[in-house]
């Protein structure tokens, strides 16, 4: 998407939300939902609409884990880390999946088909190991679940 | 006669297939001609059976599970629309003794109802409590929660009715009602299941309060890791502002409460009740000094009551069957039920309501079964990521704000993590360090700094350089951490390092050293 686009959408989201008591949280998310990350540009644009300095809105993107300056891959999966997870074999699973697709945690991979990210409870810690392909909770996950969930997903292979 | 057939839509029992099921009985009913009716329920919190299915009989509902889709057909075939025998038959879903054996008020639904249906909340009980609010005074109903002796389920455990008569004492031209379920603690799930298995009840707790302390608006501010949580919140809103339970003139009692959803964005700090506040104002979350208490300035500065998922949703039944009956469970100053969620590396993992006062090993024996793995439970963490763990000498420990208080652990929001004895516990505590460098929110340095040198001193200490310099420094570092930081992040990370290394010693290579000197 080129970046006058983008400008669109983030005006769009803008436009929609800015009325909301404390709106900067819901249009930082709904800029992401639209374009999977928020983008180096929105900073201005966000600040200049709710009259805040660029700092600010910059000091807010990077506060929260969840917001991404870069795109991510085309899939996600989300690593519970926690200690339930923890209990039942998470760090085996974790490094399963490194190996599997050659990367670490916060990285994507080179094809750009999976990001890894961790998380820190899902809240299916009697399901555990957990984890969120796509934002679609997994629970009793095992390093052969985890390789049938991803041989699941489009071009990740 | 349709035969109603129960599959949950509860988040943890789809993560398990329960979306698969249900399609599979909706595909082999229609093959066989079979009239059926599925309702997506929530779950009855019996997490190692999920997905769990419940057939409606003439004897009652009755339970077959773990449920695979592969075994619909064979379910179909052995007769389950009678509640006929298979190798997955359960018996009657109440007599199942981890479910009889519990005192379920705030769950007393939950797994029974379609979440989402206001027919079924008012079949069971539900706006009786708000009915019987509106008539009264705020100040009377305030006394209500405080005479309940209920207290804060988030983990604090501080008196809600003092936090509710503070909001009501204090003048505004606008007051709040904010409820955190922002439940980042590992080993928890309570909140989520009441939002996704019983949102009118948090909604009913939340209208409660609002009418009686003077708030006329409210938020929930739900994690971004319960994407089904937040939905199910935004549709029961949605049903029950249409119903008139919410709006302008709730009940017709003239009062107004409107009521919305936020979204966390993966920072545990906003559990933190100031830090969830200014992260509502759309800042960093950055915790707030006190005072002021957020009862008298609070969300952009207006006098604001606070409280947890569990902790508004006791409020429906206390209004309903009176302070005393809630008052009648529980021991010493702990009163009324707790959610208790068994997690981890436990055989029978799920949600056990209780009165308070059972002990540590009652649960994980006789309700979890012990561990998962057949191994011994060596030790469990109560409370969270800033609990202490307790090695099997304190399981006989009675599930009390007090009795945990005085050994130095604490109950929290009543998550139980178990681990078996392949756990290395100086791994443990150097993650709980970890876990407070990443998730700081850096305004305090014993926080911000300290957590990065606990990382650092622990693995000097498993290396064993100079153990005797290094476990003091730890022990130092812990009592500034304790002493020095500005909430219970950076205070309370201390816990589970210093029980690990007081409990489970050999862990960190000190009892090997200690005999070789």
């Amino acid at each position: 998407m080129p970046q006058s686009d983008h400008a669109a959408v983030i005006g769009r989201v803008i436009e929609q939300r800015r009325h909301l008591a404390g709106a900067l949280l819901p249009i930082l998310h709904g800029i992401q939902e639209a374009l999977g990350h928020v983008p180096a540009q929105a900073v201005p644009q966000v600040a200049a609409a709710l009259n805040l300095s660029r700092a600010e809105v910059h000091g807010v993107v990077s506060f929260y884990h969840d917001f991404r300056s870069a795109p991510p891959g085309r899939h996600t999966i989300h690593l519970c880390r926690a200690e339930a997870c923890q209990s039942m074999g998470a760090d085996k699973l974790i490094a399963h999946a490194r190996a599997r697709l050659g990367i670490d945690l916060h990285q994507t991979s080179a094809d750009g088909a999976v990001s890894l990210e961790p998380v820190y409870c899902l809240g299916n810690c009697a399901c555990s190991p957990a984890m969120q392909v796509d934002g679609q909770l997994v629970g009793r996950v095992t390093p052969d679940r985890f390789d049938e969930v991803l041989g699941q997903l489009e071009g990740a292979k | 006669m349709s035969v109603r057939i129960y599959v949950p839509r509860d988040s943890s029992a789809l993560s398990v297939g329960a979306d698969a099921v249900a399609a599979a009985i909706a595909r082999e009913a229609a093959r066989r001609g079979a009239d059926v009716g599925i309702v997506r329920n929530g779950s009855r919190g019996l997490y190692w059976l999920e997905p769990m299915v419940e057939v409606a009989t003439a004897k009652g509902r009755v339970a077959y599970g773990p449920v695979a889709a592969a075994d619909v057909a064979s379910l179909f075939e052995a007769g389950f629309l009678n509640g006929a025998a298979h190798r997955l038959h359960l018996g009657n879903t109440e007599s199942i003794p981890y479910l009889r054996n519990q005192e379920r008020l705030t769950f007393a639904r939950i797994g029974i109802t379609d979440p989402l249906s206001l027919d079924d909340y008012g079949a069971h009980g539900g706006w009786e409590g708000l009915r019987n609010a509106v008539k009264l005074p705020g100040a009377k109903v305030v006394s209500q929660v405080m005479d309940a002796g209920l207290r804060g389920r988030g983990g604090a455990a501080f008196p809600a009715g003092i936090k509710w008569k503070t909001v009501l004492d204090t003048a505004a031209d606008q007051k709040y009602v904010v409820c955190n379920a922002d439940e980042g603690d590992s080993g928890t799930f309570s909140d989520r299941m009441v939002m996704e298995g019983d949102p009118y009840m948090l909604i009913e707790g939340m209208v409660i309060a609002g009418l009686a302390v003077g708030a006329t608006r409210g938020y929930v501010y739900i994690r971004s890791e319960y994407p089904h949580a937040i939905a199910a919140m935004e549709q029961a809103i949605a049903q029950a502002r249409a119903a008139g339970f919410l709006g302008p003139d709730v009940l017709g009692s003239g009062k107004a409460f409107e009521l919305e959803t936020r979204r966390g964005a993966g920072a545990y700090i906003c559990g933190e009740e100031t830090s969830l506040l200014e992260s509502l104002e759309g800042k960093r979350g950055m915790v707030r000094f006190k005072p002021p208490l957020p009862a008298i300035e609070g969300l952009f500065g207006k006098p604001t009551l606070i409280h947890n998922v569990i902790t508004l949703a006791s409020v429906p039944v206390i209004l309903e069957r009176g302070a005393a009956f809630y008052r009648d469970y529980g021991m010493g100053k702990s009163r009324g039920t707790l959610p208790i969620q068994l997690a981890g590396n436990i055989k029978h993992g799920g949600l056990v309501e209780k009165a308070f006062g059972l002990t540590l090993r009652e649960l994980l024996y006789d309700f979890g079964g012990g561990s998962a793995t057949g191994r011994p439970i060596r030790a469990v963490q109560v409370g969270g990521p800033l609990g202490a763990y307790m090695p099997a000498s304190q399981f006989d420990t009675p599930l009390d704000y007090e009795a945990f208080a005085a050994i130095g652990a604490m109950v929290g929001h009543g998550g139980i993590v178990a681990f078996d004895d392949t756990v290395d516990m100086a791994a443990m505590a150097r993650y709980a360090m970890e876990f407070c460098a990443i998730e700081s929110c850096g305004k305090c340095t014993p926080c911000r700094i300290g957590s990065t040198r606990g990382v650092e001193v622990i693995d000097r200490i498993v290396r064993g350089e100079d153990h005797g310099r290094d476990v003091g420094l730890l022990e130092d570092l812990c009592d500034t951490m304790i002493n020095g930081s500005l909430c219970a992040l950076g205070g309370m990370t201390p816990f589970p390092v210093q029980s690990a290394l007081r409990h489970f010693p050999e862990d960190f290579g000190i009892a090997a050293r200690r005999k070789a000197a």
